[in-house]
């Protein structure tokens, strides 16, 4: 299962959190910079998989942005790890050409996207056309 | 795709990042944000209502500012009311809201509830989505009570859309999650299970989750999954990369499903109808093979995407442990990534390689592997995949390559990284005693080990290198030399001092005749340490010299004075003093022989799982250790099958402070070494008593005689007897055990135990008190039991009686005869009544009976007086046949009282009986009728 999903940039700074075990907030923002910490202090030849504490990160970078996802020991690290870029790939397609901007000021939007491809700490659409198909309506909607 | 500008027309939100983005402090930071915050409260407590656009603002400026870690106490109220809006934008804003933000604030659990059923019934499918991924993110239980009966409907519904049944899937493993009582299996079931069949991937995806999670805790309702899963898997593996367009990724067609598909079947067995089993087999190998076929796309994405796969297929190969073949070819796969140039993958082909060497078909193939292991612990830049190679090399370590993988370990130890050295060392100590054919070759390894890494050497490691010196004679000599050269070192740790004190205290002499190692050297040698060490230690090292002034008298004088200094007489630890003062008091007063007696050589330790194991579980979790221990344990075991432990002469646990002043007329216990300050070694060298022995043998036959009787021998070996003496009335009883000593010498640490399974607990209560844990040399001690039948039983209390007799540790079980027949209370009756209840009690579940052989011969008086032990009455004239014997009798329980009928019939020619039992109680009839039967 996953535990929380993390785009957080190299200075430190969430991007976007989402949590599918409930975590304080004060506890998150400690967890958040353990978190960027131990991925921060790898070099390109390191593994993209942590131990950390009882369970384990699955990272990638994307120029100064870290996506890390926190999983148990039920989920395939390699599957984890290739999702992370399918979710990077349908960020790509719906802002064309993603960046850190993006995110920010698109926060509703991409919190849509990750409740269509992982509900409940599981993968549940990894389809790019069916994952954006209710943010185009919401599109749509909003432009009439 | 639409063109997305950057801020998408909300100035004000993009005005309020960029603001923080050019904050120059945190101060700064979070004063623009309660100045937004207090903004926003504003305007939401203001008159004017707000529209769409500015609600969603706001709302996003909230988010924001949550995601810098600012709790948010308020807007709560309004997200809840954009809940029932009608337009889709404001809707899911709300729902955004609660979902990142509420938790379990029950008051407004309700309302959102509430907005949720609303959007339930309303039959729009992407209301439905936000309604249910609502449900997925917050998950209460009070979310579960309102909705756990919904949510298998709108799952299994025949018109329910495919993205409402992906959300209805998660949402109710959520709910199962959460609360598990409030989603009862069902009907729905076995329709959840068929979505595996269904025609989109979207819903398999989903589902999937859901019943891996359900059949890992009810594997038998959802085991017709297998089959399923097994079919959709084929479908997905064998087809080309162009049918299932949607969900191939980079030409590798639907990966994260096929991983999910694969999770699933590790809930189950390999599957037994041969045709779905083929069929999984044909998978697993296609899989197999595509790693080896030349790659469809050069993109990173696509090897990826087919790895996660493979290495999914690997886990289920693994998990099923059954088809060598595939093992063998699962190994060489990982064995080609471990020299693959991804990182990635040669640290994910350790990790489960690490468990395909504990599988018995892929072991030896595993090892093949080994220097590549080896090459990667040198060469690896990531800590972490070199800690998985130590992993593997101690997974594939046996017999055969022990002293390789050992050098290798120990010699990565020198460079290792401070954060796993403890965990090398305790595997290193581990594999050496394990895989010691040889000891001269495990004292060297523990010596290097503390050596190298003496820091991350815990005491449980030293205390077993000294458990098998003391325990293995062929090596004590060695160990001697060996330590005594150790030391000869300028600076060594202070773990070495400890094991050579010890050592050489106790075995110096063996190595005294050579005059380089002289006693007066080996003293001076230890001393000259002595003051660089802690407390802990020079108490050893004391303990040591006075073993010395038995072992060597030439240096009792030298060491006396030693004793006799201020800095030891006057030592300011109590401990060290006293020990001081004692053994320069000892070495005064005792005579030789007695000095001999009380320093004597330490008897062998009794054998026992390594303490060294036991920490490294710990220290790793006990899932993660033990399988693969055991493993091990098998294959080692015959290698290194212990000292047998030998009845020395009187040992007792000396206690660090024990008066030893007193002690010149009687021989007191050895004392050893080991006594350190805390008593540390006396707790770690102590007996567990763990595991209660099997029943002694002969059990049965004692506990058979004492059905008819109450008192007499219940069991006998050359050490001890156990008698009883019992009387019982009505539903108490009282019962007097006598533990008897048949040697001269004391039992210490006498423990007899009553155990009671969970079942018997709970209908027969026992009472007593512990005995005096030491029993004399012929002496007998008696334990006094008070018993109370509640309610009807059929199992027998077990009695442990575990003791130490000499050296060794002895642990006896015997069963102890309270039968339910011993609260019988007789009861007198005339033919006419007894035939009259006999007739009452002709429901078939009230009578059992017995046809069997006669075990004795078949004599009239013994079987009455039988009868009559049994407890019931004997009634004379009743039956017409007066061959046979009838009974009348009442148990007697706490809560009830159950009437009893027997009758019994003798057949002389056949040498057989029939013996019939009727009560109002199914249980009683049954359990007095076997009781009754061994008799005969």
């Amino acid at each position: 299962m996953i535990k929380f999903f993390l785009m957080v940039n190299k200075q430190g700074q969430t991007r976007l959190s989402k949590y599918y075990e409930h975590v304080e907030i004060n506890k998150r923002t400690l967890l958040e910079t353990e978190v960027i910490k131990s991925c921060l202090s790898r070099s390109n030849e390191q593994c993209s998989f942590i131990e950390f504490k009882d369970f384990k990160l699955v990272y990638r970078q994307y120029a100064a942005l870290f996506i890390v996802v926190g999983v148990n020991d039920t989920e395939n690290e390699m599957a984890i790890y290739e999702f992370i870029h399918n979710f990077v790939e349908v960020l790509d397609e719906y802002f064309s050409r993603v960046s850190e901007l993006d995110i920010m000021f698109n926060l509703d939007k991409v919190h849509i996207i990750l409740d269509e491809m992982v509900l409940n700490g599981c993968i549940v659409e990894t389809n790019r056309a069916r994952i954006l198909a209710p943010l185009l309506i919401l599109d749509k909607m909003s432009e009439s | 795709m639409p063109a997305v500008s950057k801020g998408d027309g909300m100035r004000g939100l993009a005005v309020f990042i960029s603001d923080i983005r050019n904050c120059k402090s945190k101060e700064a930071e979070i004063k623009r944000i309660n100045k937004e915050l207090a903004n926003i409260r504003s305007k939401f407590k203001g008159d004017k209502a707000l529209d769409g656009y500015s609600k969603k603002k706001y709302v996003c400026k909230l988010l924001f500012i949550f995601l810098l870690g600012h709790d948010i106490d308020f807007g709560h109220m309004e997200a809840v009311n954009l809940l029932s809006s009608n337009r889709y934008t404001e809707k899911q804003i709300g729902y955004l809201f609660i979902s990142v933000l509420v938790n379990s604030n029950s008051e407004l659990i309700r309302l959102i509830n509430n907005a949720i059923k609303n959007d339930l019934a309303s039959r729009n499918p992407t209301f439905m989505g936000l309604a249910l991924h609502c449900i997925a993110n917050v998950g209460s239980r009070e979310m579960a009570e309102a909705f756990a009966g919904e949510i298998p409907k709108v799952l299994v519904a025949g018109d329910t859309m495919d993205s409402v049944k992906q959300s209805a899937a998660l949402c109710l493993l959520r709910l199962y999650r959460t609360s598990p009582d409030l989603v009862p299996m069902g009907d729905w079931t076995s329709r959840v299970v068929h979505l595996l069949n269904d025609q989109h991937l979207g819903v398999v995806t989903a589902a999937t989750s859901l019943i891996t999670t359900l059949a890992q805790k009810n594997p038998e309702e959802f085991k017709t999954s297998v089959s399923l899963a097994v079919s959709r898997l084929s479908r997905i593996v064998t087809s080309a990369s162009t049918d299932l367009q949607d969900y191939t990724y980079y030409f590798v067609p639907a990966p994260w499903l096929s991983v999910k598909l694969l999770r699933l079947l590790q809930c189950y067995p390999p599957p037994e109808d041969p045709a779905v089993r083929g069929r999984l087999t044909e998978c697993l190998e296609t899989i197999l093979n595509k790693a080896q076929e030349p790659p469809k796309s050069k993109k990173v994405q696509h090897s990826n995407a087919k790895n996660a796969v493979l290495f999914e297929a690997i886990s289920l190969i693994i998990h099923h442990d059954s088809e060598p073949n595939l093992l063998v070819r699962a190994c060489n796969q990982l064995g080609q990534f471990l020299q693959h140039r991804e990182t990635n993958l040669r640290y994910l082909a350790l990790e489960s390689m690490c468990t395909l060497a504990s599988s018995e078909f892929s072991h030896e193939a595993v090892k093949t592997h080994i220097e590549t292991v080896i090459n990667a612990l040198k060469t690896e830049r990531d800590v972490s995949v070199r800690q998985r190679a130590v992993d593997l090399l101690y997974a594939m370590c046996d017999r055969s390559n022990a002293q390789q993988i050992v050098a290798e370990m120990l010699s990565y130890l020198e460079t290792a990284d401070y954060s796993i050295r403890e965990e090398i060392v305790l595997k290193v100590a581990i594999l050496a005693e394990k895989y010691a054919v040889d000891y001269t070759w495990y004292v060297d390894t523990i010596l290097n080990l503390i050596r190298i890494a003496g820091d991350y050497v815990s005491e449980e490691v030293w205390y077993r290198v000294i458990q098998i010196v003391i325990n293995r004679d062929d090596v004590q000599g060695y160990a001697a030399k060996t330590v005594f050269e150790a030391l000869q070192a300028p600076a060594c740790h202070e773990n070495l001092v400890k094991v050579g004190g010890y050592i050489l205290g106790e075995f110096g002499n063996l190595i005294a005749g050579d005059p380089r190692s002289s006693p007066l050297i080996q003293f001076s040698l230890l001393h000259s340490k002595f003051h660089l060490c802690s407390v802990p230690t020079r108490a050893l090292l004391l303990s040591t010299y006075i073993k010395f002034v038995n072992l060597f008298p030439e240096v009792k004088a030298t060491i006396q004075d030693v004793l006799r200094s201020d800095s030891q007489l006057r030592n300011a630890d109590v401990e060290l003093q006293q020990r001081a003062v004692e053994y320069l008091r000892l070495s005064t007063v005792a005579s030789t022989d007695i000095l001999a007696t009380v320093l004597e050589e330490m008897p062998p330790f009794p054998e026992r799982e390594s303490s060294i194991l036991a920490k490294l579980k710990k220290k790793k979790g006990p899932s993660t250790v033990t399988g693969l221990e055991d493993s091990k344990r098998e294959r080692g075991a015959d290698i290194n099958g212990g000292p047998e432990p030998t009845p020395a002469s009187a040992a007792s646990t000396p206690s660090p402070s024990a008066d030893l002043l007193g002690l010149g007329a009687a021989p007191p216990a050895p004392v050893g070494p080991p006594a350190s300050s805390g008593g540390l070694l006396v707790d770690v060298f102590s007996d567990s008593p763990s595991a209660v022995a099997p029943l002694a043998p002969g059990s049965e036959d004692n506990f058979a005689r004492f059905v008819c009787k109450n008192n007499g021998v219940l069991f006998e070996n050359q050490l001890l007897q156990i008698g009883l003496k019992s009387e019982f009335r009505q539903n108490l009883g009282r019962m007097f055990i006598f533990y008897g000593n048949k040697t001269s010498t004391q039992f210490l640490n006498f423990t007899p135990t009553l155990i009671c399974s969970d079942d018997l607990q709970a209908t027969l209560s026992l009472q007593t008190k512990p005995v005096d844990p030491t029993v004399d040399g012929g002496a007998q001690v008696r334990q006094a039991v008070n018993i109370e039948c509640v309610s009807d039983f059929t199992e027998a209390p077990v009695l442990n009686i575990q003791f130490r007799y000499g050296g060794t540790f002895q642990n006896v079980s015997v069963k102890l005869p309270i039968t339910l027949n011993k609260f019988f209370q007789p009861t007198e009756m005339a033919s006419q009544d007894f035939f009259q209840r006999w007739k009452q009690l002709s429901n078939p579940q009230q009578e059992v009976q017995n046809i069997f052989k006669a075990k004795h011969p078949m004599d009239t008086e013994i079987t009455k007086a039988k009868i009559i032990g049994f407890g019931s009455a004997l009634l004379e004239e009743v039956d017409p046949n007066p061959a046979n014997f009838v009974g009348a009798g009442i148990i007697h329980t706490k809560s009830t009282q159950i009437g009893c009928l027997l009758r019994l019939e003798p057949n002389l020619q056949a040498q057989m009986y029939r013996l019939t039992l009727r009560t109002s109680k199914e249980t009683v009839s049954q359990r007095l009728c076997e009781l009754l039967s061994d008799q005969f």
